[in-house]
């Protein structure tokens, strides 16, 4: 693309599917 | 440079001036395609048609692939999911209610938490740690803090229960992450090589500046303190940082130190790599609360911080600061972001009695009181209003960009500031929209310049 740089490929919608396992760190 | 962050997919974008107006049109909508192609040829004369009919393109391909003008699909899946069964997957230990400081702003009423003063007893600790092994449910990772007061105050009962942990480890196949805060102020070889072994973080508390610490946290008989723990804490540092283990010091700024960027970075040139240091959490009637009209200043110095972190990027003096800390690739998923810190129903404060409350914030409050590690948690209906405590039950959170970097911000802060664990706190929201703001822009200068 010339006008537009896109920094992160990860989607966020994506890990409606694959998110929650609550493994992760929990202030 | 112009950056554009899609709230909903996360997706980050460097963009030139003509597409940045595009997108800020097309965005605040309430007119046609043809008023809009108007107005950019009149703003960018030099724009020819081709470019422009370009950076329309790619908008338009952003936004057919989900990274642009993305709606928000989590409402209906975050319902779900709190619904799920509450489980107990990290605690706050709080090992000793007593303290060798007298810090101005504590939170904890130097360390006692507004009781009598007190220290965890083994079997109590031991208790608890049963406790969240029987309450985690599937989850294998269980994070513990030792918390007090000063918990060095206790450190043989410290000691001991890392052991005991060790054990219910190999019995469960659970796994425990512990972690410790301290003042600093006990901190000897042997401190350091245990929590070396055994820690997988260490906090270390320091304000800044020596005038800045020593203001607002004296010793007992009122002497600053900055003397006896700095090169203690240097010492603990750069054993940490050899061996390739997290820790970060860790600050507070009060309205007596509103420029608290130079603390950030007197911090840095003393050798500390990993900083935090974070506006302090206090009744507003207090004379070093922050104020409505200390946010200019503070937004002002967050950008200083900023573009000092930008020039010493690469080189020996470079450092994290905790706030700025973002992982655009490999964040967390859209459950975390959406339930929080989980204090109330994942993670609890355990006082040295083994009552249970929803943080340590909460601790001492009487109306908070969740149970205890024997009888565990009995006010259900409290647990049950933290699990709420997420950005779909707080109106001001809907529009806000940053809510998925902050979460609806912290229960207790909004507590504090409000009476109202669900509304939110207004200065914290506007030092966190600046934070995020000069996170991704750190993130996108380091991208480019790769």
């Amino acid at each position: 693309m010339k006008h537009i740089q896109t920094l992160n490929t990860r989607k966020l919608t994506n890990t409606v599917k694959t998110g929650g396992c609550g493994e992760c760190r929990t202030c | 440079m112009n950056i554009v962050l899609d709230e909903n997919s996360g997706a980050v974008h460097v963009v030139d001036d003509l597409t940045y107006d595009l997108i800020g049109r097309i965005a605040a909508g309430k007119t046609t395609s043809k008023k809009i192609l108007s107005a950019v040829k009149k703003d960018f004369p030099k724009a020819s048609d081709k470019d422009i009919a370009e950076a329309c393109g790619e908008i338009k391909e952003l936004s057919d692939n989900g990274d642009l003008f993305t709606e928000d699909p989590y409402e209906d899946s975050i319902e779900r999911f709190a619904k799920h069964p509450t489980v107990v997957k990290a605690l706050c230990l709080h090992v000793a209610h007593d303290c060798n400081l007298n810090c101005v702003y504590c939170f904890a009423g130097q360390g006692e938490y507004h009781g009598p003063k007190g220290l965890m007893s083994y079997e109590t600790g031991c208790r608890a740690l049963d406790f969240v092994v029987s309450h985690c449910g599937g989850r294998t990772n269980i994070e513990v803090d030792f918390f007090g007061g000063e918990p060095l105050m206790n450190w043989d009962v410290v000691k001991r229960l890392v052991a005991y942990g060790r054990g219910l480890e190999k019995k469960t196949g659970k796994h425990f992450r512990f972690t410790i805060t301290t003042n600093g102020v006990l901190i000897t070889d042997e401190v350091i090589d245990f929590c070396n072994r055994e820690m997988d973080n260490v906090v270390l508390s320091i304000d800044g500046r020596p005038e800045v610490h020593d203001r607002m946290r004296p010793t007992k008989t009122g002497t600053g303190s900055i003397d006896i723990i700095l090169p203690k804490l240097k010492k603990f540092a750069s054993s940490r940082e050899a061996l390739g283990k997290e820790y970060y010091v860790r600050g507070t700024y009060t309205h007596y130190n509103l420029d608290f960027a130079k603390d950030v970075l007197w911090l840095a040139d003393q050798g500390f790599h990993e900083i935090s240091v974070e506006p302090v959490v206090a009744d507003p009637s207090n004379d070093y609360a922050i104020r409505k009209e200390d946010i200019p200043v503070l937004l002002e110095q967050y950008d200083i911080l900023a573009k000092e972190m930008q020039k010493r990027r690469g080189t020996k003096k470079d450092f994290n600061f905790y706030h700025f800390m973002i992982d655009l690739e490999g964040g967390p998923c859209v459950y975390k972001r959406l339930s929080g810190c989980g204090s109330g129903s994942e993670y609890l404060a355990v006082t040295p009695e083994g009552d249970l409350y929803p943080c340590h914030q909460f601790v001492g409050e009487p109306e908070f009181l969740l149970g205890d590690v024997w009888r565990g948690v009995e006010k259900t209906d409290l647990v049950e209003s933290f699990k709420k405590c997420n950005v779909y039950e707080k109106p001001e959170c809907r529009t806000c960009f940053a809510r998925y970097y902050c979460s609806g911000g912290c229960a207790a802060n909004a507590y504090h500031a409000n009476g109202d664990i669900h509304m939110p706190y207004e200065i914290g929201c506007e030092l966190q929209r600046k934070r995020v703001e000069c996170a991704i822009a750190l993130k996108a200068d380091a991208a480019l310049s790769e």
